[in-house]
Parts: C-alpha cells; structure tokens; sequence
C-alpha cells in the first residue's frame, strides 16, 4: 500500500525548490525590479552546489557558494537594469541565457560525479507527532525544507510589518515618493535584487544537495524557475500565497514522477508510465497548470484591482516623470 | 560623479558602430572566459569561422541553419515591436513542423502525391499550427490581462511534450525518437538536386525554405515600414495610450500580431522538416526560437538585419555543435546580448562626468 503522507512529504521537500525562488522573486519584483533570470540562477546555484559539494565533500560549503553564485549573477541584472536602465524583460532572459550556459560550461563531466554527501535530513521530535500534519511536514525532511516553512513567515513579515518592509514597498509602488523621504532607491533595489539571487542560487542547490542530487545539465532545473515567475503573480506579491502554490507545485511534480514509476494502478495497465508515449501528457501538467494558474491570478487582479507594484520594471531616475 | 544623460537624436553610424562594437567585446569576453575554464578560445574561434564559411559547402550549410533563424527572428521581431514579448517561438516552430509532419504522416494521403500539393499543403498546416498556438497567449493577453511572457514559455514546454508524445509514440519507426524519413514528394527542392545542370550546385544543401525567409523579411519589411497597418502597430509599441485615444482598437492588434508570429514560427518548423531534416524527431531545434530573440534584439528589430544577424547565429550553432563543452555556444550568446543591451544604453544615452544639471528633466 502507498503511504500517501510519504508523497505529500516528498511533495513538500520538492515545492521548497519553488518557493524559495518565488519568495526571491517577490522580494525584487516588490522593489520594482522584474528579473527573468531566474532559472539562469537557479542552475548556476545548481551546478556551483553540486560541483563544490562534489570536490570538497563539504554540502555546506556547496550551498554557500550556490547562494553567492546566484548572487553574483543577479548583480549583472542589478547594474544592467539599475544604472544602466535598460530593458528589465530584454536583460533578464539574457541572464538566463547566460546563467544557463555557463552553468553547461562548469557542468561538463559533472554528470558522472557520482553520489555526493548531501544535506542532513531530521525529524523535528515533538512536532512530527501530531496527525495527518506530522509525518508530511516535519519528518525526516532536509533541513533546508525547514528553512522554507521559516522564510514564509519571515518574508512576510519583513514585508508587511517592518520599516525595512516599508522603505522596499515605497520604492516599488512610488520610487519618487520614497525618494523624497530620504530612502535610497538605488540601494534597495541593489539590496533585493541580489537577495533574490541569492535565494536563486539556493532554490538550485536545494534539487542538487537535498532533493535530487546530481547535474542533468539544463534538465536538473526544467524550467522551475519559469514555473517560479509564474507562480508571483498568482500570488500577487504575496510570500504567504507564494508557499500555497510552491507547495501544490511541488506536490503535482512529485505525483508525476511517482506516477511515472508506478506499473499498474488497481490493476490497470499505466498507460503513463516511463518510457510510454503518454507519459509525455503526464510531463505537460505542471506546465499547463501554470498558465492557468497564472490567468486565475489575472483575473482576480483585474477584479480586485490589486496587481503588480506599480514601478515594476520602470527604472527610476531621479527629477523624471514616470514612477 | 558619473551619470547618464538622455541623447536627443543619436548621430546615424553610432548605432551601428556600437552594435559592431558589442559582438566584438561579447567575443572577447567569450575567450577569456572560454580560457578560465580550461578551454581554447582561439582554437575555438578559428573552428567556427572555418567550420561555417571556410568553403562553399559550408556556407551552404551556414545558410541552412540561418534559414529557421530568420522566420523565428521575424516572428520575435514582428512581436517585440508591438512590445509583446513572445518569447514562444521555439513552441510555434514545434508546433509548425509537428502539423507539417501531420500532412505527411497523419493524413493517409495516397502514396505518390505530387510535391505540388504536399508541399503547399504543410506550409499552411505548419503556419496554422504555429499561429493557433501563438494565438493561445495572444487571445490571454488581449481579453484577460494575462502576461504573455509566462504563457508563450510554458507553451515551450508543452509543445515540446507534445511533438515527444509522437515521435516516441504513434509516429515512432522501429522505437527510436524519430518518424520514418519523408517521401521526396515532401521535401523542398535544395541547390544540390539542381546539381545534373549546374555542377557547382551539387552537395549544396541549401534548400528553397531561405527563400520563404527571405520573401518573408521583404513582406513584413514592406507591411510594417509601409503601411496603415504597420504603422498603428509601430504608433501602439511606442505609446499604447496615445494609441488608445486615437481609437485603434488594441486588443485586436494583440491577437493578430501574437498569430502573424507563431504563423512565421510555424514556418520556420516548416521548412526545418520539409527542407533540412526530412523527417520529424526528438530535439529537432537546438533552440532555435530561443536564439530568435537575441537575433531580434541585435537586429534592432529590423527585417533585412534579422537576415545578416540569422547568417551570423546560424555560424555559430553549425560550428558549435562540435565545441566541447556543449554550453559554450549558449554562453557566447548570452554574453552577446548583455553587450547588445549595454550598447543599446549608450546609444540612448551620453555618459557624462560631472553633476547631473540642475534644469534635468
């Protein structure tokens, strides 16, 4: 018999992928600056992490370099779109060109690796006690999933509680108004971009140190971090609705992959199975699930009249009409 | 104190100049990073100029490459006017060679149909399935509001599952990720069938698909320089809201253009099948669509530039498919487009020493 609190764990562990790097997202997009280079990010987090992890044994020292990988590669996007004040579309898929072929280049060989020490994995004691929500979320899960539940509520917090919170909201609704009271524009939004990649950085060394080691090439982040951009808008900017959707994300994925391996289902032959035809209408869902996911999010930004931070992708210069 | 200044009307070469200067610097920065890695950029480099022009044969083969870069050039080109990003392209051509594939494969047409219907008969099944899929994110975009760039990317994905779906399955020969090789009836005549009367044609594989691209570069050059039409697109990518008060309905711009792109995408899946490859399989573009928004970019959008900046990618996939590692031609790319991009700022923009004025704006 399946243990369907195994899948939904497994489910939760590959969602912390997704919501690290929406929550990343969100933080630059709040500050008003649009960065497509996620998945470019991600997989430089990806193959920094697996890599460093494979040469030095350490995956801490792996997921350090992930995050400053990351990091790195967004502060291209921060100088390019803040300074320069170009195109934020245009340079956000450059950076997930770059991003991307970079990672190939370091990648190469990396395939044949073989197995890495990858995080530690625990069982919080009291708390993987209580129904039906214990075994799914709190036993013997990566640390780093742990991490996720932390940063929803941090993320939150900073965002809608704080000064800090506050200033980073100003600078992406109204960068003029909060100009005039004294925030540095160009430093918050420097700040976050690069915490987005930071964040990047660590969404890709979550699916190589903890969920599911090793280097695919491009296929090791098969367009998460598309899924990730999509998934901010259907939670309008918001980290809490971010973790709902990372975590049905992360839970459809798993299903796929479970369903793919599994032979018959109550007797009937899977036609979804490895190596079927149709197994490839099982690898469309997520993606399909995604624009809708991003329409309903649409619609309900047209009707509540909420939507996108108002300076989102309007470099700001100070004196200029327009933000 | 450094900063930025607006120019008013740049000076007619600096664009040029600066465009020419950038794919320099990327090449540059290429090497060196090529060289970080252990690698060997001029080995590199001298391998892709002879591997893509070092005789005619593989000029021609340049141009077969360049061929599906141009129609999915001007599909992003034709878009980013309007400034919709669509940045699925790779998802129409899919879907283009997949409907192409379709009438050969699918249909149960009688054995020896002539190549005068057959091919008619995919190019428009592959400009449909290219526009309806392009119409998808347009029809989102124009009714509910729905970011074009998320929808045309996850189509990517679903469109590549798709044409996976037949080539592993209904359509597979003998279990391997490919279709049977099409009947000649369905191929496009190429230089080297015309060899038996002019011997310097044969080998050529250059194939009647880089007309369609180039009658295509004329025709929208034509549509978008030169007409009504072409010129309400233009007057909306520029200023949607002075559009909007000028009556031109918005909406209905953004379905069609979004269907005029994937039609041209569609095409370029098209002629790949029918021109190049002759059958239909796994991986059938390296990425072209993706390719086809840096072309775009670094062809200003201009149709007769999409064509040279096609012939100039184009070098670089053919030879690149030999560079080891397999990312060095992505990574060239990127690194092109970041210098376009900063290129494109000094275009708009003086750099000035000093204080901003204080009459700024």
């Amino acid at each position: 018999m399946i243990d369907l609190s195994l899948i939904l764990a497994a489910g939760v562990a590959s969602g912390t992928v997704l919501l690290f790097a929406a929550v990343g997202e969100i933080f630059a997009e709040r500050a008003g600056v649009l960065n497509l280079g996620v998945e470019g990010m991600m997989l430089m987090g990806a193959v920094a992490g697996f890599s460093v992890a494979a040469s030095t044994g350490n995956p801490w020292v792996g997921l350090t370099i992930a995050m400053v990988a990351g990091g790195a590669l967004s502060l291209i996007h921060a100088v390019v779109t803040i300074h320069l004040r170009a195109d934020q579309v245009i340079s956000g898929l450059a950076l997930t060109f770059l991003g991307s072929g970079v990672a190939r280049v370091l990648g190469d060989g990396l395939s044949n690796a073989g197995a890495i020490q990858t995080l530690p994995r625990l069982t919080v004691p009291l708390l993987s006690q209580i129904p039906v929500l214990g075994p799914v979320l709190f036993r013997d899960q990566s640390i780093l999933t742990y991490v996720g539940f932390l940063l929803v509520p941090v993320a939150w917090y900073w965002i809608d509680r704080t000064r800090p919170g506050l200033n980073l909201r100003a600078v992406g609704e109204r960068p003029s108004a909060a100009d005039a009271q004294g925030v540095d524009v160009v430093r918050v939004r420097y700040a976050y971009v690069v915490v987005g990649g930071l964040l990047a950085g660590l969404a890709g060394a979550t699916i190589t140190l903890a969920i599911s080691p090793g280097w695919f090439g491009d296929q090791t982040v098969a367009g998460r971090g598309w899924i990730a951009v999509g998934l901010v808008i259907f939670a309008q900017w918001s980290p809490i609705r971010a973790a709902i959707g990372a975590y049905l994300f992360g839970a459809i994925f798993r299903f796929i992959l479970d369903l793919q391996g599994v032979r018959s289902i109550l007797g009937v032959d899977n036609p979804f199975q490895a190596g079927r035809s149709a197994t490839f209408f099982l690898e469309m869902l997520p993606y399909a699930f995604v624009v809708l996911v991003v329409v309903i999010g649409s619609r309900e930004a047209l009707r509540r009249r909420v939507g996108a931070p108002a300076a989102l992708g309007i470099p700001y210069v100070r004196g200029e009409r327009g933000a | 104190m450094i900063h930025l200044e607006p120019r008013g009307q740049p000076p007619f070469w600096l664009s040029p100049v600066l465009t020419v200067t950038a794919v320099v610097i990327a090449l540059v920065v290429g090497a060196i990073v090529l060289a970080l890695v252990g690698g060997d950029p001029v080995r590199s480099y001298l391998h892709i100029v002879d591997a893509a022009f070092g005789d005619i044969g593989v000029v021609s083969d340049t141009m077969v490459k360049a061929t599906p870069l141009i129609l999915t050039g001007l599909a992003c080109a034709l878009a980013f006017r309007m400034r919709l990003w669509n940045i699925g392209a790779e998802g129409q051509f899919l879907l283009g060679a997949w409907g192409a594939s379709f009438v050969v494969l699918g249909l149960g047409l009688p054995e020896a149909t002539p190549a005068i219907v057959l091919i008619p008969a995919m190019m428009l099944a592959g400009a449909l399935a290219g526009a309806l899929w392009g119409s998808i994110p347009g029809i989102l975009r124009a009714r509910l509001g729905v970011n074009e760039i998320i929808t045309t990317l996850m189509l990517n994905y679903i469109a590549l599952a798709w044409v996976q779906f037949w080539v592993f399955g209904p359509w597979s020969e003998g279990g391997f990720q490919q279709t049977a090789t099409f009947p000649r009836e369905a191929w496009l005549p190429r230089l080297t069938d015309f060899g038996k009367d002019i011997p310097f044609f044969s080998g050529l594989t250059t194939h009647l698909g880089l007309v369609f691209a180039l009658i295509a570069s004329a025709i929208l050059w034509v549509v978008v320089a030169r007409t009504r039409w072409g010129y309400e697109m233009r007057l909306i990518g520029d200023n949607a809201a002075a559009a909007r008060y000028a009556g031109i309905d918005i909406r209905r711009y953004i379905v069609v253009v979004f269907v005029v792109s994937g039609a041209l995408a569609g095409l370029a899946g098209m002629s790949e099948v029918a021109g190049s490859v002759h059958r239909l399989q796994d991986r059938i573009s390296p990425g072209y669509g993706f390719t086809a928004i840096i072309i775009a970019y670094l062809a200003h959008l201009g149709p007769w530039r999409v064509v040279l900046a096609s012939i100039l990618f184009g070098a670089l996939i053919l030879a690149g498919r030999e560079i080891q590692p397999s990312g060095v031609p992505a990574m060239i790319q990127g690194i092109i487009l970041f210098c376009l991009i900063v290129a494109d700022v000094f275009t708009r923009y003086r750099v000035v020493a000093g204080r901003p004025a204080a009459t700024a704006a």
